[in-house]
């Protein structure tokens, strides 16, 4: 069972370069129960978009 | 589109349409976005000098549409170049030890306090001035060789790989800091602008 520690450590590297099939998997079934990873990976996305607009 | 020729054949009066203001108006962009990245101001009034020399000494511009991504372009290669040199002489090691990660309890579990909460719709902060500056100062908050890498990748918009050459780093390394640099802006936007229910 994967641990939010991992999970985070997944969702950086998942902008970063193309997840495994198992990786995916296995952080999309933790997603799904974890509401604070869920939200770490909405941020995840918001930081990059942040990043591309900043002057 | 028109060809390629054609745009050459329009350089001469392209060129001379851009206005003094135009290219004012560009170089400071070209200043903020070069002291961002090396973080020192006098540092980046030479790079960005020399860019705008290389780009106006140039022949190869193919047309007005493109000037700003092309001489952005210009620029991203002269501030690889300062990286480069900087990195042949770190002044502290990429990786240190720092696994005081308290973000984390012993199994692995979101430590009660930081566990990342729920930030609306934070695309409103895009808009705000007040976000841009807690932003930057996250960003400045960043340990140095953190954030050459962060901002190579998100700012500069290199592939890791590419950051890996250019540093000399490990992909394992590079994705370490990266992690640690996404977590740690995380940290500090949460804490200090992104309050729940706020957007």
């Amino acid at each position: 069972m994967m641990k939010c520690k991992q999970a985070a450590k997944l969702m950086s590297q998942a902008q970063d370069r193309n997840l495994t099939f198992n990786e995916r998997i296995s952080l999309k079934f933790h997603l799904l129960m974890c509401s604070g990873c869920t939200q770490y990976n909405k941020q995840m996305d918001f930081i990059r978009k942040a990043m591309k607009q900043l002057k | 589109m028109s060809s390629s020729t054609d745009q050459q054949k329009h350089k001469g009066q392209e060129v001379q349409k851009i206005s003094a203001e135009q290219i004012a108006a560009m170089r400071d962009e070209m200043l903020r976005f070069t002291t961002l990245q090396l973080r020192d101001a006098v540092l980046a009034e030479d790079v960005v000098h020399d860019a705008l020399n290389a780009a106006f000494a140039s022949d190869k511009f193919t047309g007005r549409g493109d000037l700003k991504s092309w001489v952005f372009a210009i620029l991203r290669n002269k501030i690889i170049d300062v990286i480069r040199e900087r990195s042949r002489h770190p002044t502290e090691s990429y990786l240190e030890e720092d696994d005081s990660d308290d973000q984390f309890k012993k199994n692995g579990h979101w430590n009660k306090n930081h566990k990342p909460s729920n930030w609306g719709h934070p695309e409103k902060a895009l808009a705000n001035e007040q976000f841009w500056v807690v932003f930057n100062i996250c960003l400045k908050e960043l340990p140095e060789n953190t954030a050459r890498v962060f901002m190579m990748r998100e700012h500069l918009g290199l592939e890791l790989k590419e950051v890996c050459k250019e540093l000399n780093l490990s992909n394992s390394n590079a994705w370490v800091i990266m992690h640690r640099a996404r977590s740690q802006l995380r940290k500090c936007l949460e804490i200090n602008f992104m309050q729940e229910g706020v957007l």
